[in-house]
């Protein structure tokens, strides 16, 4: 008897976008409710600002900022929805990076120190090769691959401190992120890379576009006027269809998520597992080096320089990310516009009302938290989709789903 | 000398104390890696809890009496505050971790980023900046314990040990070390100690002895969180002026590093933490440390880069991790979600 295969619903890909979107709307609500909780106990803000301020959580996309009368206007923001594009970039490849990572079983937690060496290397590249003897293009495509380099080495360190020592990535990831954040300041602190030009930007890196290196917009500025967004985003997403195709139509793929699920059947199985371990972090770390090649590439984005006591979000903004889409790189692609649209909000909500974008974050807090028990979640609506099961289903394809379930948590 | 041991008690009793809570989360068999964030929601609180109170001017007239017990009192008061709410903080941890088996790691990585997004935004709406300050004055002239309040003068010599151990102390260091070896006792020498250890190394086997697991669970990361909360507090207190700013600079990180580099054992992690908190101390004070009092500050003049100093503490963890990582023995069951189902 010939099967059907389960319906939309009771699909395992079904099930994790919708405990994603449960994940989402939770996080949406608890910042909400922190914004009210804060509008009601302090007199100086009240019940319609905590109004406006919970409007905006949602839509804030889609805010247009107040009309004279100070209520808030909607609409299409071509500006807003352009920037989240380009600030997407950036997420969408620490976010796979993130997910490559844990594909392979590992917790790659040192996006921030990747992303700040590619960040560095883009940067040295595309300022110091001179445009006048050089063609612009070239220097862009040196920086872009400089970038990737110095992310992949970065990323390759604890990947080695984990494969040959055994030391805890996440901890090694951790150290690699400061000694980052240490050692970036370290090479541009008396640099000629410092832009002493405009003396209001004390401790910025100069624009990119200062020896005419720039991103090009590919006609995107067109369609979202006034807004950042260039062919950045055009080059993410090919990226993460590419990182989509390695993981599950290459022999490295199937070689990287064999030493994900089990290490040492892996390595009884005849693979290498130190080297894969050390290229996975290498691939994840190179991801992240892109990210901060697309972003500072841009022509017109400006490195603060010092930054030994911070590490950057867009880094550690890769994991929810990347949680969110369970790590599937195309599901990736719009994670990373969503958390996007977070900062857009979170800028919103600083510049119209009392609120801080500091909300954002907490939401997204709220969601990782969420995501590290997806599981259940997703168990939970397993249960509820076996309710409503019509009887013709046979027990047939039960184990099946269970096989599914046991692969996706590993 | 003097300048170097105090600093460097300053940095490494919080790294101790820190340390140890993370002990008592991973020996009962719970990976927590949120120390920094809860050390950030402690430090926040009990600021806030300094703050609050002098904003209602309960202490003001101790502080005008110069009563400085009442001041010490104060002092424990807002340590045990922040670490309630360390304690209550970490119950997100445990509820994800033990209830709902969830991923340790990534729940503790939620709290990491939830404690400084929930600080910033709280700091952001009550102090209109990105920091909290004491409402009144400063950690000194509030809290430090001075000569003076030993009848000593201001130019009365107090001999070597007198100034470095009495003179511009806090007193929540001495609390600190106090509390370490009080717990670690406990840890090792009482029947509830060996309990919770063994809910790390084999959950199954101790069930059936009768041992509630997850409850040995919740209590390891509670206490831990406890203790977190308090040492972020102290930090903030002791390095930071008694301000909040949602940020502990990775100490939280560097006390699991520390942690780990100890074996999971209190006195191994006793003698780590002061090495790492030299460390700290000459990244954060190289360039006034006047090693033998000869008014040379050698460290400032060699010349290197004080970035390089401020790399050390994490260079010479990840080298130090390196040489030691092949002999360290974690609790067995660390990170694994207890099921009574499981054999």
């Amino acid at each position: 008897m010939k099967q059907r295969g389960p319906n939309l619903l009771e699909r395992e890909g079904t099930r994790s976008v919708l405990a994603s979107m449960i994940s989402i709307i939770i996080g949406m609500l608890v910042g909400s409710i922190l914004i009210l909780i804060m509008g009601l106990s302090n007199s100086s803000l009240g019940l319609s600002s905590a109004w406006d301020g919970i409007r905006l959580v949602f839509g804030g996309l889609f805010s247009t900022g107040r009309s004279a009368s100070g209520a808030l206007t909607w609409g299409f923001n071509s500006t807003s929805i352009g920037n989240m594009l380009f600030r997407a970039t950036p997420l969408i490849m620490t976010g796979l990076s993130v997910a490559v990572a844990f594909k392979t079983g590992l917790f790659n937690i040192g996006a921030p120190g990747q992303y700040l060496m590619g960040t560095a290397a883009s940067l040295i590249i595309a300022l110091g090769i001179p445009s006048e003897t050089v063609p612009a293009g070239l220097i862009w495509l040196l920086a872009f691959l400089g970038g990737a380099l110095a992310g992949a080495i970065w990323g390759a360190i604890p990947g080695m401190l984990k494969a040959f020592l055994n030391i805890n990535e996440v901890l090694a990831c951790i150290m690699t992120n400061w000694i980052a954040a240490n050692l970036v300041t370290w090479v541009f602190d008396g640099s000629n890379y410092r832009n002493l030009v405009e003396n209001t930007k004390s401790a910025y890196i100069y624009k990119t576009a200062y020896n005419n290196v720039a991103t090009p917009k590919l006609g995107l500025d067109a369609i979202f006027p006034n807004s950042q967004v260039n062919g950045g985003i055009i080059i993410a997403v090919v990226l993460a269809v590419l990182v989509y195709i390695l993981m599950t139509k290459t022999t490295l793929g199937y070689e990287l998520k064999a030493c994900g699920s089990n290490r040492h059947a892996a390595r009884y199985a005849g693979i290498n597992d130190k080297r894969n371990i050390v290229l996975s972090m290498a691939i994840a770390g190179a991801l992240s080096g892109i990210a901060a090649s697309l972003y500072y590439l841009s022509g017109n984005t400006e490195f603060f320089w010092a930054t030994y006591q911070s590490l950057p979000a867009t880094g550690f903004n890769g994991i929810p990310v990347a949680l969110l889409a369970v790590n599937h790189p195309i599901g990736v692609i719009f994670t990373g516009c969503f958390m996007s649209m977070l900062d857009i909000v979170g800028l919103q909500l600083t510049n119209l009302t009392a609120y801080n974008e500091y909300i954002t974050d907490v939401i997204i807090s709220v969601i990782v938290y969420l995501s590290a028990f997806s599981l259940v979640i997703k168990m939970m609506l397993t249960k509820r989709g076996k309710k409503g099961k019509t009887p013709t289903r046979t027990a047939g394809d039960a184990p099946a789903q269970t096989a599914e379930k046991g692969g996706e948590s590993a | 000398m003097t300048f170097l041991i105090q600093q460097t008690l300053i940095y490494a009793i919080p790294l101790m104390i820190v340390a140890l809570a993370g002990v008592y989360a991973e020996r009962s068999g719970i990976i927590n890696l949120a120390l920094e964030g809860i050390m950030i929601f402690g430090a926040f609180v009990g600021v806030l809890f300094v703050n609050l109170t002098q904003q209602a001017g309960t202490f003001d007239a101790a502080k005008a009496a110069g009563d400085w017990v009442a001041l010490q009192g104060f002092e424990l008061l807002a340590m045990l505050v922040a670490a309630i709410m360390g304690a209550i903080f970490s119950l997100l941890l445990s509820f994800a971790s033990v209830n709902l088996k969830a991923d340790q790691t990534i729940g503790g990585t939620a709290l990491n980023l939830m404690a400084p997004a929930l600080v910033l935004f709280l700091i952001r709406i009550i102090a209109n900046q990105n920091t909290l300050q004491m409402y009144t004055g400063d950690a000194a002239s509030w809290f430090m314990i001075k000569k003076s309040l030993f009848g000593y003068g201001r130019n009365d010599e107090m001999g070597f040990l007198g100034s470095t151990f009495i003179d511009k102390v806090y007193l929540a260091t001495y609390v600190c070390i106090l509390l370490f070896v009080i717990l670690s006792i406990i840890l090792y020498k009482t029947r509830f100690g060996l309990r919770l250890r063994s809910c790390g190394e084999n959950p199954q086997a101790a069930d059936s002895l009768g041992i509630n697991v997850y409850k040995m669970r919740y209590i390891g990361t509670t206490i831990s969180g406890a203790l977190a909360g308090m040492g972020g507090f102290v930090y903030a207190l002791t390095t930071a002026n008694c301000a909040s700013t949602g940020d502990v600079a990775g100490f939280g990180f560097l006390a699991l590093a520390v942690m780990i580099f100890g074996n999971w054992k209190p006195l191994n992690i006793a003698g780590a933490s002061l090495l790492f908190g030299l460390f700290k101390c000459v990244a954060a004070a190289y360039s006034s440390i006047d090693i033998n009092g000869d008014g040379v500050f050698l460290l400032a003049q060699i010349g290197i880069s004080p970035h390089f100093y401020r790399m050390l503490p994490y260079l010479i963890t990840l080298i130090v991790l390196a040489f030691t990582s092949k002999k360290s023995r974690a609790p067995k069951a660390e990170g694994i979600p207890y099921d009574k189902g499981q054999r």
